[in-house]
C-alpha cells in the first residue's frame, strides 16, 4: 500500500498543468490490465482525470524517457520519480543525456512495487482485476468466484524487498518525507552465486539465459542503455545479427550489456523487472557492482551528479589488475 | 580489395631457428588479398628492404606485411622501407614472430603453427587499413629534471649549456644528493666535495637553470614536447630569496636535539638548519615536525636574530605551474632498511653501521670531524669487518633484500678498507665477500692495491652472525677456501647495504606513464641501443634511477640523457601520430566518459544539429577530438559506451578481424 495516492498525484500534476510550470506530465497511464500500467504522455487535467494511475504496479522508472521526451517535447516536463528512479535520473544527467531545465521532477514515496509474477503465482492467470485496501490486495480472476487476497507484502519485488534507498537524490519538490538510504542484503544472491562453482555456475546461468527470447526489453527499458545506436542495431558494429555458433552463444548480449553498463547502473532493477521470462537479470548487473565496491571501495552510481565511477577514473591507491585476478583464480 | 605482400624474416637463426619460415611464407600466401610472399635471412638489412620495395612497385602492393621481430624494434624501419616506395607507411603492419613466438617457443611444428596465425591476422588487419598522414605539434623548448643530485646537476648544465631553459626539482632543502654525503671516490680517491661543490655553485649561478629545492612534482600532464608540470614548492617558512644563509638563526635555536638526516642521524641538528656547508641554494629551513613556534606558536628565536628579515611563519606550500619539452628522471637511490637484517646486530649496536655511515665517520664535514671513532663510545676501533652484498644477490632473501647486484660495493668497500689502513695502520680490517667485482677502468687495480699494498684480510665468505658483547663485536664468519669457521672480536662493523631506487620514483612513474622494472627501476627504451630513454617519449633517465650505478657511469648517463634532451628541444615541430581518436558523431551519445579519461585533454564537446529521419532537425551534443593534442593512446575508444570512438590504425574492426583471424 503506498503512503501517496492518485488523487494527491493527480491534483499536484494538475495544479503544475494549470499555473503553467509544466506543459506536459510524465506519469503511469491506464494499460489493458491494472498492472500493466503503460508510461504515458499528459498534456492536459483532462486527460489526467482519465488517464491517469498510481497503483502498486507503477514500478517504470521514467527516467529514460527523459533522453527522449525532453528532445522532442517543447517546454517543461513534470516527472514523478520514486527514490530508486532518482539515481538514474542523476546518472543520465552526469552523462549529459538530457537536459535539466526542461525537467520539473517531482520525488514521491515509495513503500515497494508488486511483482505480477508473484501475484499469478498465488492467484494463477486470468486476472481480471486487482484491487488495493489496505496492505491487501484483492484479485478477481475469470476462473474464480471469490476476490483473492494477497498481502502485498507477500508480492513485494525482489527489487523493494532489498531497496537500496528511500532516499531521493535528485528533485525539484518532494512529496512527503524525506528518507534514508536503506541497509539492503542486495548483495546476498550474488555472494551465493559466487560460491558456486565455475560448473554450477554456468549450469545456473545457462538455465536461466536459455528462457530468452530476445525480446530487448531489458535493454528498451534499462535507463544505462540509451546509446544513440546500439551496437546491437548497428550493421556497421560488426555484430549486429552476427548467427550464434551455438545455442548458448546468443545468450552472451545480457553479458555484453552487462559490461556495457558497468560502472553506470543505478542498479534500478528495470531489467528485471520487464522481463517475460523473468530472469533475474539484475544479478549480472550486482555482481558488478559488488565487484567494484570490494575492489575500489563503495560506489553509487548516480548518489551525485558528475562523480566519477572507479572504472574511468584512476588514483594511486587502485588495486593492482593482478589482484583481480588472484581473486578469480581463488574463486575457480 | 587490397593487394598484400607479405615478407617472412629469419632474423638469423633468431626467427629460422624455431620457425619454418619457409613454411610460414608459403601457408600466407593464399590468405585473403595477398598477391606476393616472400622470405629473406635478415628483411631489415639493406638488401632486404630493397625486396620490399622492389615488390611494392613490381606487384603495385597496397599493403605489406612483415613477419619479422616487435614492432618497437622495427616498425618504423619498415614504415621508412614502404614510404621510399611510394606506399603510405601506415599500411605497413608487423606481425611479431619472434619476441612473442620463436623467442618464447622450443618446438619447430608449433613455433611455425604459431607464426601463421600471427600473419593471418596481421593480414587481417591490413586488409582493413587506410592510409594515415601525421600532424604536427610545437616543442616547449625547456626541459625539466627530477632530481638534484649529480645526475641531475650534470645533465641539466649539459642542457643548460646548449642554451635551453632548465628546471631542477629536488625534494630536499639542497641539491647535491647523496654524492654529497661521500668522503672520497674511488679509483682516484679524490675528494667527492671537491669536485661536486663546483658544479653545484655552477648550477646556482647559472642563467638557464632555476632550481626548485625541498619541492616535488605532484601532476604531470600532456606529452612530449608539451609536458604540463605542477610543482609543489614546500613551505620551508624561509624566504628564500631574502635569506644569506648566514646561520644566526641555525646557531640561536634551541630545539637542537633532532637527528640530523644529512649524517644519517649520528648527529643532531636544530628544528632550523642548512643540511651542510656547501648547500645550494644555502638557505635554512624550519623543520615543522620539530619547530616550537610552528608546532605551538612558543619560541621565535630564528625571527629575532635574522638581520635579513627571511623568516616567514605563515609560509604556504606554493603550487606552481610550468610547461616543458622534455621530462629527465634523476631519482636516484637509498640503502635498504637494515631492519630486516637481524643477524648482523644493526639495531642492537651502535658500532654496526652501513657503508654510507662510514662515509660520513671518515667525512672530515663528519660528525667526527673525520676521525674514524666508534659511534658508541668514540674510542678509535682496531678490529673493523666489512661485510659485502647485505641484501644484494640475496635470491633466498627477496623478502628483505634485492636479487641484484648493487654494483658499487665491491668498489666503495676497497676503498673503505684501504684508506682506513693508510690512515690507521694500527688498524686489522677484514671483507667478507661472496665475489669481488671490480670491472671498470683502473678499478681491478685499486682493489688489488687493497690487498697487496695495504695489507686488507679479504676473505671469501659471509658473516653467519654479529653478536655485540661488552665493547665488542663477536663476529661468526665462514672462510670458504680455508674451508673454516672465523670467530673475530671486531670493534666496528660495516654493512655494504644493497642499494634500492628512491621511494619517491614509483608514484613519479605513475605521473609519468613511464615503466618500471620488478624493482622500481625506470625501464629504458631499449636495453643497449636507447639506454637513457623510457619508453614514453619525451622521457628520459639519468642515474641510479635506472638502473645501479657508480659515479662516472651516472655522469656519462647524464650528458647522455642531456644530448637526447637537447635533440629534442632543438626541433621547432614534432611530427605527430596520426593514429589518433575520431569520433563517430552520429552514435555518440555526448557521455563525456571519453572527455573524462582522456590523460591529455584532447576531446571538447560541441553542440550540433542533426537532421532526423522524420525531418526534424535535432540538436546533440557530440564529442571532438583535437588530432594535434591526441596521443592514440585509446582509453577513449575503450571507455566509449556506444562505441563510437574508434582509434585510427587501431579501429575496433581491424582489432575484432585480428582476433577473428586468430580464432578462425
Amino acid at each position: 500500500m503506498q503512503k501517496i495516492t492518485r488523487e494527491q498525484l493527480l491534483a499536484k500534476a494538475s495544479e503544475l498543468l494549470s499555473n503553467g510550470t509544466v506543459s506536459c506530465v510524465l506519469g503511469w497511464g491506464l494499460g489493458e490490465f491494472d498492472y500493466d500500467v503503460t508510461p504515458t504522455i499528459f498534456k492536459s487535467v483532462e486527460e489526467l482525470e482519465n488517464g491517469f494511475v498510481f497503483n502498486d504496479f507503477c514500478g517504470a522508472n521514467f527516467s529514460k524517457y527523459l533522453v527522449n521526451k525532453t528532445a522532442k517535447l517543447e517546454g517543461k516536463i513534470l516527472v514523478f520519480l520514486k527514490p530508486c528512479d532518482t539515481y538514474s535520473f542523476n546518472q543520465l544527467l552526469t552523462e549529459h543525456r538530457f537536459d535539466r531545465e526542461k525537467v520539473y521532477a517531482v520525488g514521491i514515496p515509495c513503500e515497494g512495487m508488486a511483482d505480477i509474477a508473484k501475484v499469478k503465482a498465488i492467484s494463477g492467470d486470468g486476472i481480471a482485476a486487482i484491487g488495493s485496501n489496505g496492505d491487501k490486495l484483492t484479485v478477481t480472476t475469470l476462473y474464480d468466484d471469490e476476490a483473492i487476497v494477497i498481502d502485498t507484502n507477500e508480492v513485494l519485488a525482489e527489487r523493494c524487498i532489498n531497496c537500496k534507498s528511500k532516499k531521493h537524490v535528485a528533485y525539484d519538490e518532494l512529496m512527503g518525507e524525506e528518507g534514508d538510504v536503506t541497509q539492503s542484503n542486495r548483495f546476498d544472491e550474488v555472494a551465493r552465486l559466487e560460491a558456486m562453482t565455475p560448473d554450477e555456475r554456468f549450469a545456473f546461468w545457462q538455465n536461466e539465459l536459455s528462457r530468452c527470447i530476445r525480446c530487448n526489453a531489458c535493454r528498451d527499458a534499462c535507463p544505462a542503455c540509451t546509446c544513440e545506436k546500439c551496437v546491437f542495431d548497428n550493421p556497421s558494429s560488426g555484430v549486429e545479427n552476427k548467427s550464434p555458433a551455438n545455442s548458448f552463444e546468443e545468450k552472451l548480449f545480457h553479458i555484453i550489456r552487462a559490461y556495457h553498463v558497468a560502472g553506470r547502473c543505478t542498479d534500478c532493477g528495470e531489467c528485471s523487472r520487464v522481463c517475460p521470462q523473468n530472469i533475474p537479470l539484475h544479478l549480472l548487473n550486482r555482481k558488478f557492482i559488488k565487484d567494484m565496491n570490494e575492489f575500489y571501495g563503495e560506489y553509487q552510481a548516480g548518489a551525485e551528479v558528475g562523480s566519477r565511477a572507479p572504472l574511468v577514473s584512476y588514483t594511486t591507491e587502485d588495486l593492482e589488475p593482478g589482484e583481480v585476478f588472484n581473486r578469480g583464480e581463488n574463486n575457480a | 580489395m587490397q593487394r598484400v605482400g607479405v615478407f617472412v624474416c629469419w632474423c638469423g637463426t633468431n626467427i629460422a631457428g624455431t620457425v619454418d619460415v619457409v613454411a610460414v611464407a608459403e601457408a600466407l600466401k593464399s590468405e585473403p588479398g595477398v598477391v606476393f610472399s616472400a622470405n629473406y635471412q635478415y628483411m631489415c638489412s639493406q638488401a632486404g628492404q630493397d625486396m620490399i620495395k622492389e615488390a611494392i612497385k613490381e606487384h603495385k602492393l597496397t599493403g605489406i606485411v612483415v613477419c619479422s621481430c616487435s614492432p618497437r624494434m622495427h616498425e618504423a624501419t619498415f614504415r621508412k622501407t614502404a614510404a621510399a616506395a611510394g606506399l603510405n607507411p601506415y599500411m605497413v603492419e608487423i606481425a611479431n614472430i619472434r619476441e612473442q613466438c620463436s623467442w618464447v617457443h622450443k618446438d619447430m611444428l608449433t613455433g611455425t603453427e604459431k607464426a601463421i596465425i600471427l600473419g593471418k591476422a596481421a593480414i587481417a588487419k591490413v586488409n582493413l587499413n587506410a592510409p594515415l598522414t601525421p600532424g604536427e605539434s610545437p616543442v616547449t623548448k625547456r626541459a625539466l629534471v627530477i632530481g638534484g643530485g649529480i645526475a641531475g646537476i650534470q645533465t641539466a648544465l649539459d642542457i643548460a649549456d646548449a642554451g635551453f631553459p632548465v628546471d631542477i626539482v629536488e625534494k630536499k632543502p639542497t641539491i647535491g644528493g647523496k654524492m654529497a654525503q661521500l668522503d672520497k671516490t674511488f679509483p682516484t680517491l679524490d675528494c667527492a666535495a671537491c669536485i661536486l661543490t663546483p658544479k653545484m655553485v655552477d648550477v646556482a649561478q647559472h642563467d638557464k637553470i632555476r632550481i626548485f629545492s625541498y619541492s616535488e612534482v605532484t601532476e604531470v600532464n600532456g606529452f612530449v614536447g608539451n609536458f604540463d608540470v605542477t610543482i609543489k614548492k614546500n613551505a620551508r617558512y624561509v624566504k628564500e630569496d631574502v635569506c644569506t644563509g648566514c646561520g644566526a638563526c641555525v646557531e640561536k635555536c634551541p630545539m637542537k636535539r633532532i637527528p640530523n638526516e644529512f649524517n644519517l642521524g649520528m648527529d643532531n641538528r636544530p628544528a632550523i638548519y642548512i643540511p651542510f656547508a656547501q648547500a645550494v641554494p644555502k638557505v635554512a629551513t624550519i623543520d615543522p615536525n620539530a619547530c616550537n613556534m610552528l608546532k605551538n606558536g612558543k619560541c621565535g628565536v630564528c625571527s629575532k636574530v635574522c638581520a635579513a628579515g627571511a623568516i616567514d611563519y605563515t609560509q604556504k606550500d606554493e603550487y606552481i605551474n610550468e610547461k616543458y619539452g622534455a621530462i629527465v628522471v634523476a631519482t636516484g637511490f637509498n640503502p635498504i632498511s637494515m631492519d630486516k637484517f637481524d643477524e648482523y646486530a644493526y639495531n642492537q649496536s651502535k658500532d654496526v653501521i652501513t657503508s654510507l655511515e662510514f662515509e660520513r665517520l671518515t667525512n672530515a664535514a663528519g660528525p667526527s670531524a673525520g676521525k674514524l671513532l666508534r659511534p658508541s663510545d668514540g674510542k678509535h676501533p682496531h678490529t673493523i669487518v666489512f661485510v659485502q652484498c647485505v641484501g644484494s644477490r640475496c635470491e633466498s632473501c627477496a623478502e628483505k633484500g634485492k636479487e641484484y647486484c648493487s654494483k658499487i660495493c665491491c668498489m666503495y668497500t676497497a676503498k673503505h678498507a684501504m684508506l682506513t689502513r693508510d690512515k690507521y695502520p694500527d688498524t686489522e680490517v677484514y671483507v667478507f665477500y661472496i665475489d669481488v667485482r671490480t670491472p671498470g677502468k683502473n678499478f681491478d687495480e685499486f682493489y688489488r692495491r687493497a690487498v697487496e699494498e695495504y695489507g686488507v684480510k679479504y676473505v671469501k665468505g659471509m658473516v653467519g652472525k654479529v653478536v655485540p658483547e661488552g665493547d665488542k663485536l663477536k663476529v661468526q664468519a665462514s672462510d670458504l677456501i680455508a674451508n673454516k669457521q672465523l670467530h673475530i672480536d671486531a670493534d666496528l662493523v660495516v654493512l655494504a647495504a644493497a642499494i634500492e631506487p628512491d621511494k619517491s620514483a614509483r608514484p613519479l612513474a605513475t605521473m609519468l606513464t613511464a615503466s618500471m622494472d620488478t624493482n622500481d627501476f625506470f625501464t629504458e627504451a631499449h636495453p643497449k641501443l636507447r639506454p637513457v630513454e623510457s619508453p614514453t617519449a619525451g622521457v628520459f633517465l639519468s642515474g641510479a634511477c635506472q638502473g645501479p650505478k657508480d659515479i662516472p657511469e651516472t655522469v656519462s648517463q647524464a650528458g647522455a640523457a642531456a644530448s637526447k634532451v637537447i635533440g629534442l628541444l632543438a626541433k621547432d615541430k614534432l611530427t605527430g601520430n596520426p593514429c589518433v581518436a575520431n569520433s563517430n558523431e552520429l552514435m555518440c551519445n555526448g557521455c563525456s566518459s571519453c572527455a573524462n579519461v582522456c590523460p591529455y585533454g584532447a576531446i571538447t564537446y560541441e553542440d550540433k544539429e542533426f537532421r532526423m529521419p522524420d525531418r526534424t532537425t535535432k540538436v546533440r551534443r557530440v564529442a571532438v577530438v583535437n588530432p594535434a593534442v591526441c596521443q592514440g593512446c585509446g582509453a577513449c575508444t575503450v571507455t566509449c559506451p556506444s562505441g563510437a570512438m574508434d582509434l585510427k590504425g587501431f579501429a575496433n574492426l581491424q582489432i575484432m578481424a585480428e582476433v577473428d583471424a586468430i580464432c578462425k
